[in-house]
């Protein structure tokens, strides 16, 4: 390893309706540690017709770092097809020459990368919650396996394009450039590929719901909920605390919510600041989605559930008297506080 | 149809995994079937009863993974291949490379996969596979129904090119998505997509018969760059163990203020 870096990082900056998700911000930061100081980052935006908002989006990248964002505008890219995505990745890639390439570790990041990654011939490691340079400047990533039972280090071999996608919520997002430096804003142009993949329907979550793997506070209901009539209560605390609610697979088997909201090892893995875990019961399956959580709270009526072993704050009781309670607290704590 | 499932086994999830010399200790461990492989191999069982066909189960794994595939023949696959990973590092880009090559020979209409293994959680080996086959993917289906392409097309805007299409319905962050590829393709199965069944007493008795043909990477042919690692781990640990929690006391109206004051004073979180 050369001690002057001069590598590009390129960063797929996946939008939701238009707008940058805070993801894109995540891997940014990672790009930007990953560049180096001599190094320079660049950010790919894809969509089809975004028109405006992708302006304010592509801004926000310059402004936290970006070099060059490279806009690619086409209607292949409408909805999502993974073969256009990727071929627009591999566009931003010929045109940025990138050692590495950054994406979120999303439904469609998870997706883009190992083609983005075969398709260079690179290699991908997946699924990163950490990212530290070594004093020879190589770059090591860290990453669960066994759902969180185990943690490996992995790096790339020298020469190897490199493909990263990074779990949401556990890297720190890139910050303002201190400059107030102004990135340049290009199009990029793009042929797509023959589409494969046609869209046919698409039932869109009710708008405004937060994303649950990247909320910051998650309310989670278990089978101690009791029916689906039980859940607004915790849909209240998750509105005061300005978060999302989450299920276990015990709740969502007796039909008192979506599968949509299933945390754990067959559902989504999510490390938001807080979780607060009402009636569930802490099978190694559930733990496996949420334990990497900052803050763990328990509600729970059984004093021996095993959630209590990874509660940072455990509360022994009836969650139907305590959930309400605790909405009441919140409100005023956060009117206390402004 | 010709329907190829790619199979990992991996650690019972139940399992307690420790760690011993920078490596997961598998002495006395219990191995299954990836859950997700599963529910992949169940859909391709459903489809061959309802269209005809076999269903050939393929692994890349140690010799011990020729006991996943006999439970595959057991629920009723007709063929297993494993695919030796000895001479494989320990990498998804070299071992997509030797999949994708054993897959070719297979000739399938479809291929499925889970949506990705238990013990990795990369979710990376069968979608880096699909581009090097030049296949399109759907992942994380919840729901998938083979239909003729131009029948499904009719209704939709294109000609359809009078082949096969893989009409698949999947959960994403943008909502319940439903999507159609023309075959062959590669489709990974997500939790929801069906019940997988178990190995029946006459299924394990027949499974015994059934061809399970082994393959090593070097039969492959591959190009050395193809075996090439991309990747390599430094380390392995456990996780770091967390502090042990605090119970609150006191009434429930206690015990909520207290927490309130605990998640703002101590936790910092607000
Ligand atoms: C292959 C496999 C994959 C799985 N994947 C997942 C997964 O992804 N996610 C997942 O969550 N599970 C998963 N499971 C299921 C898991 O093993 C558990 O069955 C499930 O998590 C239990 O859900 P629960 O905690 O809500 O229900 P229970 O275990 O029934 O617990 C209910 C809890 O509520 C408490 N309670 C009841 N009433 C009240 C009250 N009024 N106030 C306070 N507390 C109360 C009880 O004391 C109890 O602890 C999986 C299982 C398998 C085999």
């Amino acid at each position: 390893m050369s001690d002057v870096k001069h590598e590009t990082v390129l960063v797929y900056a996946e939008c939701q309706d238009g707008r940058l998700r805070r993801v894109a911000l995540e891997a940014l930061g990672a790009a930007r540690l990953l560049a180096g100081e001599g190094g320079s980052v660049h950010a790919v935006l894809a969509g089809g017709g975004a028109g405006a908002s992708a302006g304010e989006a592509a801004a926000e990248l310059a402004a936290r770092g970006a070099e060059v964002v490279h806009v690619i505008d086409d209607p292949a890219l409408a909805q999502f097809a993974p073969e256009a995505y990727a071929a627009a990745i591999r566009a931003a890639a010929e045109a940025a020459s990138p050692s590495a390439i950054v994406l979120g570790h999303t439904a469609a990041g998870r997706e883009l990368a190992p083609r983005v990654a075969a398709a260079l011939g690179g290699g991908h490691i997946a699924d990163v919650t950490a990212v530290s340079l070594t004093d020879g400047g190589g770059a090591v990533f860290t990453r669960p396996l066994y759902a969180g039972k185990a943690f490996e280090q992995r790096r790339f071999l020298p020469g190897v394009t490199q493909v990263i996608s990074v779990r949401p919520n556990n890297l720190p997002p890139a910050e303002l450039a201190e400059d107030g430096r102004r990135g340049d804003i290009r199009a990029l142009a793009f042929a797509p590929p023959p589409l494969w993949t046609a869209v046919r329907d698409v039932v869109r979550r009710t708008s405004g719901r937060i994303d649950l793997a990247e909320a910051d506070i998650i309310v989670s209901g278990g089978r101690g909920v009791r029916s689906a009539e039980g859940f607004p209560p915790l849909e209240a605390l998750a509105q005061t605390l300005g978060g999302a609610v989450g299920a276990s697979r015990g709740a969502c088997d007796a039909g008192y919510c979506d599968y949509a909201l299933q945390i754990g090892q067959t559902g989504k893995t999510v490390t938001p600041k807080l979780y607060i875990a009402c009636g569930i019961s802490g099978a190694i399956q559930h733990l496996a989605g949420m334990s990497q959580s900052r803050v763990i709270v328990a509600i729970n009526k059984d004093p021996d559930a095993p959630i209590f072993g990874v509660a940072d704050y455990g509360i022994v009781g009836d969650l139907f008297e305590i959930v309400p309670l605790l909405n009441d607290q919140f409100k005023d704590l956060l009117q206390a506080n402004g | 149809m010709n329907l190829v499932v790619l199979l990992k086994q991996t650690f019972d999830t139940e399992e307690k995994i420790e760690i011993e010399n920078g490596a997961v200790a598998e002495d006395g461990a219990k191995f299954i079937i990836n859950p997700y492989d599963e529910y992949a191999l169940e859909e391709a069982l459903r489809l061959r009863e309802a269209h005809g066909g076999t269903v050939t189960v393929l692994s890349c794994g140690p010799e011990r993974a020729a006991e996943a595939l006999r439970t595959a023949l057991a629920m009723g696959a007709d063929e297993a291949v494993l695919l030796e990973e000895d001479g494989l590092p320990d990498d998804g880009g070299a071992v997509a490379a030797a999949i994708a090559t054993a897959v070719v020979r297979l000739r399938p209409d479809l291929l499925l996969a889970g949506l990705f293994a238990v013990d990795t959680g990369a979710g990376s080996v069968a979608l880096q596979a699909a581009e090097a086959l030049g296949l399109p993917h759907a992942a994380a289906a919840l729901k998938l129904e083979i239909r003729d392409a131009s029948a499904a097309a009719a209704d939709a805007d294109g000609g359809g090119s009078g082949g096969l299409a893989a009409v698949v319905q999947r959960d994403t962050e943008w909502g319940l998505e439903t999507v159609e590829i023309p075959l062959p393709a590669l489709v990974t199965a997500q939790q929801g997509l069906n019940e997988p069944r178990y190995p029946s007493l006459p299924g394990i008795m027949k499974a015994k018969r059934k061809p399970l043909q082994r393959l090593s990477a070097a039969e492959l042919g591959l190009a050395e760059a193809e075996l090439a690692p991309r990747t390599g781990r430094i380390a392995l640990q456990a996780p770091p163990a967390r502090a042990a929690g605090r119970r609150l006391a006191g009434t429930p109206a206690e015990q909520a203020a207290e927490l309130a004051r605990l998640l703002q004073s101590e936790a910092k979180l607000f």
